[in-house]
């Protein structure tokens, strides 16, 4: 008897979902047409240029400490004094700080990046699929706590991690976690914000009339999720872990307080302790080129990822700030 | 990514089902997350709250102290001090760095660019740098005599600020903070610009109205749920800051002292110090500091949404 409403409630749902995606469509013939006005008054053509000179100062200020940084892998240290910041220096040493910079003390760089690679991927990806499991069956069954774990969510999505991160060191060290890798990953498996995100995701991007059909046609959860919900939710998901991923990239307050082996160190805890020496009178070797490298070599991966997926997370982007 | 406004509809459409079957397979879909969720966030603060309670003594262990600590942390001038830095920080960094993406995504918008796409990945692309390496880098380019900032002002024969000089450094952090994330932010609310209906401002500019106007009056107001939602998280990240000035430490120690920042202090409470009874304490107590601060703006937030 409640079939018939249920059907409507999905009905109108799948409607929406349709006419979102022919808005969009209409939305971008209309750019295309428009395009730029064909008369401008001398008020839109001054304002036309301002427009232009700001993005320009605005992208020249994002960009400069980018440039910089390139030139600078290419100097001696040196060169690093003496030369003018946004050129080359007298001597072309690419090459050769790359090669010192992954052979310093015994190649200790080369696994930093590869911490740095495993911390990543493990939590990163542990994280997200963990989020999107959650966010699977919260956005299409109902069981018990479902509503508790959705506004334990909501609480804890705007809850930073280093507020959580000194009580963490605390637990971890009385069980003996400290020390160790898994100090690191645990913490980062759990990330209320890729949950909350997963949610939005599996609402609007699963319709639930799929999932009911493929029900009554005898599927179990795990075969829909597969079939049905994970494909809907790629762009969602490759989004949220893109995020996760860059989150544990960067993290640096976890892993600080949390490793004592520097060979267990990811990259941004490493090239401080190179920025400690650089500071640190009894060292004979400043390896300033060393960090700049390094630092230019730890950026790119993720600039590269940001390139190559920029379709996938801007579109993730996108829904997620159409949905309010 | 997502407003803040959504927490009346999450989760409503299917919170409303009439009489669906109950499936309890979905506590198991859950059952992952939950695990990592009590061992990374719950059971650490629960812990965190009882250690709190303790006091170390010299000799026979610990004992209970009841709020001691807590009444002590409240009255750390330390701490204080921090705080009221990481405010002063906030002040400047976050209306700035919101002011500078409105107008970034405003202009991205207005169609007037060819080929926004390029600017626009462009100015996202700091981004990608970590908060630690953002700062090692400028404290190069900040450098008064050999650094990029040197080399500029020389250019004018005029000698550079000492941006890590004890008075420059709040401004040092919001410039570092500001590189990072102004094209993230920049992107959040270029989406939702685009998200809008042509419809919204098409009537606004038939009736003559500038472009100015129509961005201060109908853009921004409709996009605000996004700019509530990232006010909140940049006022956290400001309250939190850690990264940076730990990095600047390294360089200019007398400056960023163990106290500079909340966390910087627990930091310095939980690692180097011996009371990790206090240190248990004071972490708490800042994070409720953050969160009372996140429910004023959030409640702030909302009534200018409800406008």
């Amino acid at each position: 008897m409640s079939s018939a409403n249920r059907s409507a409630s999905l009905r109108r749902r799948d409607a929406k979902l349709a006419a979102k995606d022919h808005k969009l469509r209409e939305r971008k013939k209309a750019a295309m047409q428009s395009g730029i006005p064909v008369e401008l008054t001398p008020t839109q053509k001054v304002m036309n240029v301002l427009i232009h000179v700001v993005m320009l100062l605005m992208v020249v200020y994002c960009l400069i400490p980018l440039v910089w940084l390139m030139f600078s892998s290419t100097k001696t240290n040196e060169d690093l004094y003496t030369s003018n910041g946004m050129w080359f220096g007298k001597n072309m040493a690419f090459w050769q700080n790359i090669v010192d910079t992954f052979t310093f003390e015994g190649g200790i760089y080369p696994r930093w990046l590869l911490n740095t690679l495993v911390y990543a991927v493990v939590a990163g990806l542990g994280a997200t699929l963990f989020a999107t499991f959650a966010g699977y069956a919260i956005a299409t069954m109902r069981f018990h706590g479902r509503k508790a774990l959705l506004w334990i969510t909501l609480i804890f999505m705007s809850i930073p991690a280093t507020v959580i991160t000194v009580p963490l060191f605390l637990l971890y060290s009385k069980i003996g976690l400290t020390g160790t890798p898994w100090a690191v990953i645990l913490p980062q498996l759990s990330n209320p914000f890729g949950l909350y995100l997963m949610i939005i995701y599996a609402q609007t991007s699963i319709p639930i009339s799929l999932v009911e059909a493929a029900r009554i046609d005898g599927a179990n959860t795990w075969t829909i999720f597969w079939k049905i919900a994970f494909p809907l939710l790629s762009p969602g998901f490759v989004t949220t872990l893109l995020f996760a991923l860059v989150g544990v990239w960067n993290n640096y307050f976890l892993p600080l307080i949390m490793l004592n082996d520097v060979r267990d160190y990811p990259l941004t805890v490493g090239l401080n302790v190179w920025m400690k020496m650089a500071g640190d009178a009894s060292y004979h070797v400043v390896p300033n080129n060393m960090i700049l490298t390094g630092s230019l070599v730890a950026i790119v991966p993720l600039i590269i990822a940001f390139l190559f997926l920029q379709k996938y997370w801007q579109s993730g982007l996108a829904a997620g700030a159409v949905k309010q | 990514m997502t407003a803040v406004s959504a927490h009346a509809g999450i989760g409503a459409p299917a919170a409303k089902p009439r009489k669906e079957k109950m499936q309890h397979i979905g506590m198991l879909w859950c059952l992952p997350y939950v695990i990592v969720f009590l061992g990374g966030t719950i059971i650490p603060m629960v812990y965190a709250f009882y250690l709190g309670l303790y006091k170390q003594r010299m000799i026979g262990g610990e004992t209970f102290a009841g709020l001691s600590n807590y009444i002590r942390a409240l009255k750390d001038p330390l701490l204080w001090n921090g705080f009221g830095r990481v405010l002063l920080y906030g002040v400047i960094q976050v209306p700035l760095m919101t002011a500078l993406s409105l107008l970034a995504a405003l202009m991205l918008d207005s169609q007037r660019i060819k080929h926004v796409a390029i600017p626009r990945i462009l100015l996202f692309l700091p981004y990608a740098v970590p908060n630690v390496i953002a700062a090692l880098m400028w404290s190069y380019i900040y450098g008064t005599d050999y650094g990029l900032f040197g080399q500029f002002f020389a250019l004018f024969g005029a000698e550079s600020p000492d941006m890590m000089s004890a008075d420059l450094m709040v401004f040092a952090f919001v410039n570092i903070s500001t590189w990072v994330s102004m094209g993230y932010n920049t992107l959040i609310y270029y989406s939702s610009l685009r998200a809008l209906p042509e419809e919204l401002y098409e009537s606004a500019r038939m009736d003559g109205a500038t472009e100015f106007r129509i961005a201060w009056s109908v853009k921004i107001p409709q996009i605000r749920s996004s700019v509530v939602m990232t006010l909140l998280f940049n006022i956290i990240y400001a309250l939190q800051l850690f990264n940076t000035p730990s990095m600047m430490q390294t360089i200019a120690p007398e400056v960023v002292t163990s106290y500079y920042t909340p966390n910087l202090y627990t930091y310095s409470l939980a690692f180097q110090g011996q009371d990790v009874n206090y240190a248990a304490a004071v972490s708490l107590v800042v994070g409720l500091f953050t969160m009372v601060i996140v429910t004023v703006v959030k409640t702030l937030g909302n009534k200018w949404e409800e406008k």
